[in-house]
């Protein structure tokens, strides 16, 4: 299967995106060359502008634009996009309500060597918790391109999470559908849901392979819209299999684990076991090790979806 | 400027300053010191300077403000209301629960209003978009943001005075209220930011400095302003926080509180007798 980072297919997506809207403007922070709006930059100089390492005001700057009617995405590592701007996202796009859309990369322990103070697991949190934010975790090549170009169409403030990671691209191009706010489901499966977001839906396909080896049926749902969440899928996720793992690349608390089970314990309540980075700071590592490490692993999705069904 | 200009603005601004005081006094809450030292200025823009229509707040070509000083949004208010956005009675409902006329301004809440501002440092940030925005596809339309002396202590300011200046933002122009205090005392012994006027000059903007309480002075620097290119331009204004309003001048304790009963009469009296000087 090919491996493609989902921040080179925003990259390329946004230079898609300059022949339907020509009012795009994209922003950046001093990492064009690390976000990928630099692969933009070099098709449309005049609609790339650089706020220098200055997070704050470029979201703001995002806001301002956005209050002019044109498109803009504003770029950063998602640890400077969620966390050193939130109060600039959260007073100047979200309160207002502004169609900014907020591509965010290097999101979650894969971006690896820079270690604890890059890897932000806590950013679905972040901007989940922000009324009028969309938050969008896109799983593959396929689904990243796709969501970009929809998001576009989509009026509002949109927080958009890439990886540094080259991940296997299994959505088909040909037919591939983006619905914000609808969840997939990959493989069917009747005995336990496991539910997955961004970087972890290739490790859930790969584990409902290997279970369905074991002679466990396992559902394999992908959620790459967080907010706002798929109810009806997970309900009836909950209902017809009765146990649901969760993983997620991303602290247990407040991402997609918090999200699925906030919505089974409203109207069918059923054990919901979360797999994700649980309340630790990351540390250097080569990117596929410290997924492992931390247990984000087709291995331990299958292990742990075991041990929820005793066996 | 024309005497009999400057006389109406010196009428309307006088209004706007009772406005203030009405508002802040019904909403037993708000920042009245703030508002009256700005209060000019914006009086002076809104009148004369901005091209706006009340008819059709949303246009497009229209001269944007972003009160960045958000908490001195009873000033706002009132100035809008003497341009006719909405009926000075409104003014009562400021902080209401349910009033368009929110603690800060809030876009999209009340008409005339171009951002939600409020929390300190931001609102420059989002006017450098509009001012770069207008930039990309050639708009006539002017940025205005009005600042606080205390709120310049915050960091994301001068980022976005960096990032004026880089991108030549000669659409763009900054107003500092420079008069002198913040909730916690006067500036220079809070935080000191002084000097202001050397600061931007070494982020590379044209610098004004003017009493913003004259509006000869005023209408000169936006004047001034109009004519620079290739970069933005900040006025710094001194002025008298409370003005107008005897007690409140230059007392810190009037930042944020209101009025009680006998205080708002002598307010109201001092601001109806100059009126009706002005009037005669």
């Amino acid at each position: 299967m090919d491996k493609k980072a989902t921040r080179e297919s925003y990259g390329e997506a946004l230079i898609k995106l300059l022949d339907i809207r020509p009012d795009l403007v994209v922003l950046d922070a001093d990492l064009a060359a690390a976000t990928k709006t630099g692969i933009f930059k070099k098709a449309a100089p005049d609609r790339h502008f650089d706020c220098g390492i200055a997070e704050a005001n470029m979201m703001g700057v995002a806001a301002g634009i956005a209050t002019t009617g044109k498109l803009v995405f504003a770029s950063s590592f998602a640890m400077f996009a969620s966390g050193r701007a939130f109060e600039i996202v959260r007073n100047s796009i979200g309160y207002p309500n502004l169609n900014v859309k907020i591509g965010a990369t290097h999101a979650g322990i894969s971006v690896g060597e820079d270690g604890a103070s890059h890897q932000c697991c806590e950013d679905i949190a972040l901007m989940s918790v922000i009324p009028n934010m969309t938050v969008i975790n896109p799983a593959d090549h396929v689904e990243a391109t796709a969501a970009v170009l929809a998001m576009a169409d989509y009026k509002g403030p949109t927080y958009l999470r890439f990886g540094r990671l080259a991940v296997p691209v299994f959505n088909d191009p040909e037919t591939y559908k983006f619905e914000v706010g609808k969840g997939v489901t990959i493989k069917d499966g009747k005995d336990i849901t496991i539910i997955a977001t961004g970087l972890m839906v290739a490790e859930a396909i790969e584990a409902g392979k290997a279970l369905a080896e074991q002679g466990i049926d396992a559902r394999v749902i992908n959620i790459h819209t967080i907010k706002p969440i798929d109810r009806e899928i997970i309900e009836k996720a909950a209902r017809e299999t009765g146990k649901i793992v969760t993983v997620e690349e991303h602290s247990v608390i407040g991402g997609l684990g918090s999200a699925v089970a906030s919505v089974v314990t409203e109207t069918c309540p059923v054990p919901v076991i979360k797999i994700g980075v649980k309340d630790v700071f990351g540390h250097s590592g080569p990117a596929v090790a410290l997924l492992k490490e931390f247990g984000l692993s087709a291995e331990n999705i299958v292990a742990t979806v075991k041990g929820a069904l005793g066996k | 400027m024309d005497a009999t200009l400057k006389k109406n603005l010196e009428i309307t601004a006088t209004k706007v300053r009772m406005g203030v005081i009405e508002g802040v006094y019904n909403a037993k809450a708000g920042h009245p010191g703030g508002s009256l030292s700005i209060a000019d200025t914006l009086t002076y823009l809104y009148m004369v300077r901005m091209h706006v229509d009340p008819a059709n707040p949303g246009m497009e070509d229209r001269d944007r403000l972003v009160l960045s000083k958000g908490h001195t949004a009873p000033a706002l208010y009132s100035v809008l209301a003497q341009r006719g956005f909405f009926p000075v009675e409104e003014l009562k409902t400021l902080r209401k629960q349910g009033s368009r006329l929110q603690g800060h301004p809030s876009l999209g809440k009340c008409p005339g209003i171009d951002m939600s501002t409020g929390s300190l440092g931001q609102g420059v940030s989002t006017a450098c978009g509009m001012a770069l925005s207008g930039k990309i596809s050639n708009e006539s339309y002017k940025v205005y943001a009005i600042l606080g002396d205390g709120e310049i202590e915050e960091g994301q300011v001068w980022e976005s005075a960096m990032f004026a200046a880089h991108y030549q933002l000669d659409n763009l122009v900054y107003i500092v209220d420079n008069n002198n205090l913040q909730i916690d005392g006067p500036i220079t012994q809070v935080m000191n930011p002084y000097p202001i006027d050397k600061k931007f000059e070494a982020f590379g903007w044209h610098v004004i400095n003017i009493n913003g309480h004259d509006f000869d002075e005023i209408e000169k620097a936006f004047d001034e302003a109009e004519k620079i290119s290739g970069q933005p331009t900040v006025i710094i204004q001194k002025t008298t926080k409370g003005k107008g309003v005897s007690y409140m001048e230059n007392n810190v304790s009037w930042h944020g509180a209101a009025p009680n009963e006998e205080q708002y009469n002598i307010a109201m009296n001092e601001l109806r007798a100059h009126l009706a000087e002005l009037e005669k």
